[in-house]
């Protein structure tokens, strides 16, 4: 059997809060695994604990109790292991206003001590993947909202990332170009057979883009999940929207 | 019409100087010339000590002690300022004192430096130190609480190495709160050590303001002064320019001025 990428093992996240308000768990016992290849959606509700999930994978912070596991190491304490190992794609595009759209996608392979012609040449080409070709020296503020993401996405992918983590990342842009980017992100991830995690609380968007839907309740547990080949024709996807939408409704409202 | 926003700036400007010289030159008219010395006169005595090696050299030996203590003041300032934004417990202990230094007058710390200390250059680089390392430490210390926690986990994502992430990321992001306090303690400086060559000095500008007073000679006193106001607007203008350069990043409607 294949080793997952991603394996989470009763996985609990208490927030202790200031002035008296008490602990906030974030994560409650949540197993899961996400095999090599695979592209997880995970979608909730506000505050559902999405977020957190995705900073345990990212190694932003550590669990309270249970074991995250990326690639068989632990990526909270693990630090060196990780180093170009893990694209991240924000909610925000998160560009350096100081540097360029070129010198920010060779901001990691700069971190990682790539030969500079090279990573050069890897930075101009994903710009390129990406439409960018002429925007190499614009600063940030001088380009649009969607051609920023498109920088930052092309920053992540630069890397060669074994492990793709994506926060709502075309939340803040209009539909038509949250809607390109998203095939385009599709298309890159699975034409360099990467293993993505997919934060959205679109459930057409989660639908559209993972392998598997994971529904989270609050605190973060899997409340529901399904695999996405499973709908083979419109029909099933429209039973499989109308349960997602159903889960989501146990706990609040979502955007279809 | 002028449209260029930088030369209707230089205009006005010019004009203000121009009717402060009007004013005191009418006030000349008034007053006999160790009050209110004629504007030709002042005009005169500034040319003769920025043309005369001698009289320049003055003012240079003023600007190198400016600049040391300043620089000083900076590289010690940074290193408390990282160590204070890396450990809330060395915060604790350092603030209070940076916050007791600041309430000392720059006079004392002559007073304290003349009986301390015999090296004159000495005396005037730890007076200089000690009267601007709080202003650059605290600013320091701002610019690098203003890092972008968001830029941060970004950055950490890659997993950079100390040495890179401070490349990367803290030097650019508290390169414009630098400047900014070069900018004011700049300004500052040029004050504290004229009052340093005045008490304590037998060379500088502060030494030769000390010699136009005991001969009562406002146009040489005003003379001096001049030196180092055009010394700090030129350096000022230097470091605006600096400032441009570095952060040509951003929209031309938030640069400096």
């Amino acid at each position: 059997m294949t080793e997952p990428v991603i394996q989470f093992r009763d996985v609990r996240k208490v927030f202790h809060r200031a002035n008296g308000r008490g602990d906030l768990l974030a994560v409650d016992k949540l197993t899961l695994d996400v095999a090599p290849g695979e592209i997880i959606a995970v979608l909730g509700k506000t505050g559902c604990g999405k977020s957190t999930m995705f900073n345990l994978i990212a190694g932003l912070i550590e669990p309270s109790s249970g074991t995250v596991a990326v690639s068989g190491h632990d990526p909270f304490r693990d630090f060196d292991f990780f180093r170009g190992k893990v694209g991240i794609v924000f909610q925000g595009d998160r560009l350096m206003p100081w540097r360029t759209a070129l010198a920010n996608v060779l901001l990691g392979l700069q971190i990682l001590d790539a030969e500079p012609n090279k990573a050069e040449a890897t930075a101009r080409g994903w710009l390129a993947r990406l439409g960018l070709s002429g925007h190499e020296n614009d600063y940030p503020h001088a380009l649009s909202g969607g051609m920023r993401q498109r920088v930052s996405i092309a920053r992540a992918f630069a890397v060669e990332p074994e492990l793709l983590l994506c926060d709502e990342p075309f939340s803040s842009l209009d539909e038509m170009t949250a809607r390109d980017l998203r095939a385009e992100f599709v298309r890159l991830v699975r034409q360099n057979g990467k293993t993505a995690v997919f934060i959205t609380h679109q459930i057409g968007e989660a639908m559209e883009i993972g392998d598997r839907v994971l529904v989270l309740h609050r605190p973060a547990r899997i409340a529901f999940e399904t695999r996405m080949s499973e709908a083979t024709d419109a029909v099933a996807r429209a039973q499989i929207h109308d349960k997602i939408l159903e889960v989501l409704a146990l706990e609040g409202t979502a955007t279809s | 019409m002028i449209s260029s926003p930088r030369m209707v700036r230089i205009l006005q400007a010019t004009a203000s100087t121009l009717v402060m010289a009007g004013l005191w030159q009418i006030g000349s008219l008034f007053f006999p010339p160790f009050l209110f010395p004629p504007v030709p006169d002042i005009v005169a005595r500034t040319l003769a000590i920025l043309f005369s090696w001698n009289l320049l050299a003055e003012v240079l030996v003023t600007a190198a002690r400016i600049f040391a203590g300043l620089v000083g003041a900076f590289v010690l300032g940074a290193i408390v300022a990282l160590a204070i934004g890396r450990s809330p417990r060395i915060e604790s202990y350092i603030t209070p004192v940076l916050v007791f230094l600041q309430g000392i007058p720059a006079l004392s710390w002559v007073v304290i430096a003349i009986i301390w200390f015999h090296g004159i250059e000495f005396r005037i680089f730890f007076i200089m130190v000690l009267t601007t390392l709080p202003a650059f430490t605290f600013q320091i210390l701002d610019a690098f609480r203003s890092m972008s926690k968001e830029l941060f986990e970004m950055t950490m994502s890659f997993r950079p190495r100390r040495w890179t992430l401070f490349k990367v990321l803290i030097v650019p992001t508290i390169v414009p709160g630098i400047l900014t306090a070069w900018k004011v303690n700049l300004g500052n400086a040029a004050r504290v050590v004229v009052v340093a060559e005045l008490v304590g000095a037998t060379g500088g500008v502060g030494y030769e303001l000390l010699r136009q007073q005991q001969l009562f000679d406002m146009a040489g006193a005003i003379a001096w002064t001049l030196q180092l106001v055009l010394f700090v607007l030129v350096v000022q203008q230097t470091i605006t320019a600096i400032e441009n350069w570095a952060l040509r990043y951003r929209p031309i409607s938030e640069r400096a001025i």
